[in-house]
């Protein structure tokens, strides 16, 4: 259980999320958690709830609103993942989800940028942020002055290990590589944008026009803690089926779990324009902003279950 | 069976044949990526340790291990032998597998004995021990010269700082933990 300032933080800090998004003009949602699909993910294990799923992230109903017409959407929400329990893990946990029409990852990274300069400011009182405004981890202060540092995932293979991202996937290595050599050196000077995923390692995100092998994917860290995912969004139907079967197969022959084509989400993709989206993780941003090492130490309440 | 879920700390597995007892455990799981169940073990047998990651479909056997209750009957040569007061089978374990606990082991003690399958592997011995003083230097009523403590020997052998009103034929409690003096013990 959090203590009674943890408590009072994450009040604090919701509210200060919501009043940064609602000044620039986004609207707040509340979609669904209850949903008779969800999106394929292979590496993703949903909770049943009789014939439905709790989902893993809002990133399918949030999507067929923007399909809708709205074009500025955030939405703070609690999402659930079977299996995963760690230090930087709960089986439910809080997202800070928002999509941006119009933009590509490259926007989405400076607003990264100017929005946790603005979530430092506003919660400086927290013990894990110095006068300056720079983050304190583990005797360590972490600028979050522009720019931050980026990193593409070609880069930090060359930089951290002997294989390049395509040598790894084939050897089932990427993962872990990424686990125990490159990421706990990344965003201890600045944050750290870790960018251009291989392909197969973005289902949802657009492929990069002048390097089709690599998707416009990015992952944000600080001090070692990946805290954010965003992309450029795939809007094209036919090419993101492909990707779902793919999923779906994986899912059966991996761990024999069954998943329908999401048919509805598809349809709307057709009539989505280009959009950026990025899921941030609100426990691990309260966890950076107190200087708490557990997540379970800045959630008000884990229940086992 | 165990799945890499149910790995966590202290937990007990079997891996080519060999006990293992989990050490450090941290599970990782990177955006979109698989789930990684990073361990450090020690070999409850051999004590080396090793560190290893594991992914979701991994499935580890229980270790076979079950501790029993039984009285210290002698020792010879380098065999500590034991013995189960419910069925009087013996078994013995060597100096090397007891280690410091050779330092409280008196006839007829009860101790914990870890077996895996047949083996006897370890012993666990009760938090505190009464054990008699057999060698002190007498106290000197008086004596201000400042030090706390002196050695003692005690019963088996073994040697440790006290405080200076403990005297031969005294029992006296030992923390079997750290072997450190506790207080002096009433018959």
């Amino acid at each position: 259980m959090s203590s009674l300032l943890a408590l009072q933080q994450r009040s604090q800090l919701l509210q200060v999320v919501r009043s940064f998004f609602t000044t620039r003009d986004f609207l707040e949602v509340d979609t669904p958690l209850l949903l008779p699909n969800i999106i394929p993910e292979s590496q993703i294990l949903s909770f049943r709830c009789e014939d439905s799923f709790l989902h893993t992230s809002p990133e399918l109903p949030m999507k067929m609103l923007l399909a809708q017409g709205a074009d500025k959407l955030f939405q703070i929400c609690h999402c659930f993942r079977k299996g995963e329990r760690g230090r930087l893990h709960l089986p439910e946990f809080t997202m800070l989800e928002w999509y941006r029409a119009g933009w590509s990852y490259e926007e989405l990274m400076l607003q990264c940028e100017e929005f946790l300069g603005t979530v430092a400011k506003e919660m400086v009182v927290c013990s894990g942020i110095d006068a300056d405004g720079d983050l304190l981890r583990y005797g360590r202060k972490i600028s979050l002055l522009p720019p931050w540092q980026r990193l593409s995932v070609a880069e930090a293979f060359g930089e951290y290990s002997d294989l390049s991202p395509e040598e790894a996937i084939e050897q089932d290595l990427f993962d872990e590589i990424l686990v125990t050599k490159i990421e706990p050196n990344l965003g201890w000077e600045r944050p750290t944008f870790l960018y251009d995923y291989p392909v197969s390692l973005g289902s949802l995100a657009r492929c990069k026009e002048e390097n089709p092998t690599v998707a416009e994917r990015f992952e944000l860290y600080i001090g070692g803690i990946e805290l954010a995912n965003g992309f450029s969004e795939l809007i094209d139907p036919e090419e993101q089926r492909r990707r779902f079967v793919y999923e779906i197969e994986q899912m059966r022959v991996n761990s024999n779990i069954k998943l329908s084509m999401p048919e509805e989400f598809l349809q709307s993709l057709s009539s989505m324009q280009d959009t950026a989206g990025i899921a941030l993780g609100f426990d691990r941003l309260l966890m950076l902003l107190t200087g708490l090492d557990r997540v379970e130490k800045i959630v008000p309440l884990v229940l086992e279950v | 069976m165990f799945s890499a879920s149910d790995l966590r700390k202290g937990l007990k597995v079997q891996i080519d044949g060999q006990p293992f007892i989990i050490t450090e455990f941290e599970f990782s799981k990177p955006g979109k990526g698989q789930a990684l169940y990073r361990t450090k073990m020690r070999n409850m047998i051999t004590g080396n340790q090793f560190t290893q990651t594991y992914r979701s479909n991994d499935k580890f056997e229980k270790a076979d291990l079950e501790e029993r209750t039984m009285q210290f009957l002698y020792a010879q040569d380098n065999e500590f032998h034991f013995m189960d007061t419910s069925n009087y089978e013996q078994i013995f374990l060597n100096k090397d597998q007891l280690g410091d606990n050779i330092n409280y082991l008196v006839e007829n003690m009860e101790v914990q004995i870890l077996f895996f399958g047949e083996r006897p592997i370890d012993v666990s011995m009760p938090m505190f021990v009464n054990l008699e003083v057999t060698t002190a230097d007498p106290w000197v009523k008086g004596d201000t010269s400042g030090t706390d403590t002196k050695p003692v020997t005690v019963e088996t052998g073994f040697v440790l700082q006290v405080p200076p009103f403990v005297e031969q034929g005294d029992k006296i409690q030992i923390d079997t933990r750290t072997g450190d003096y506790v207080t002096r013990v009433k018959e």
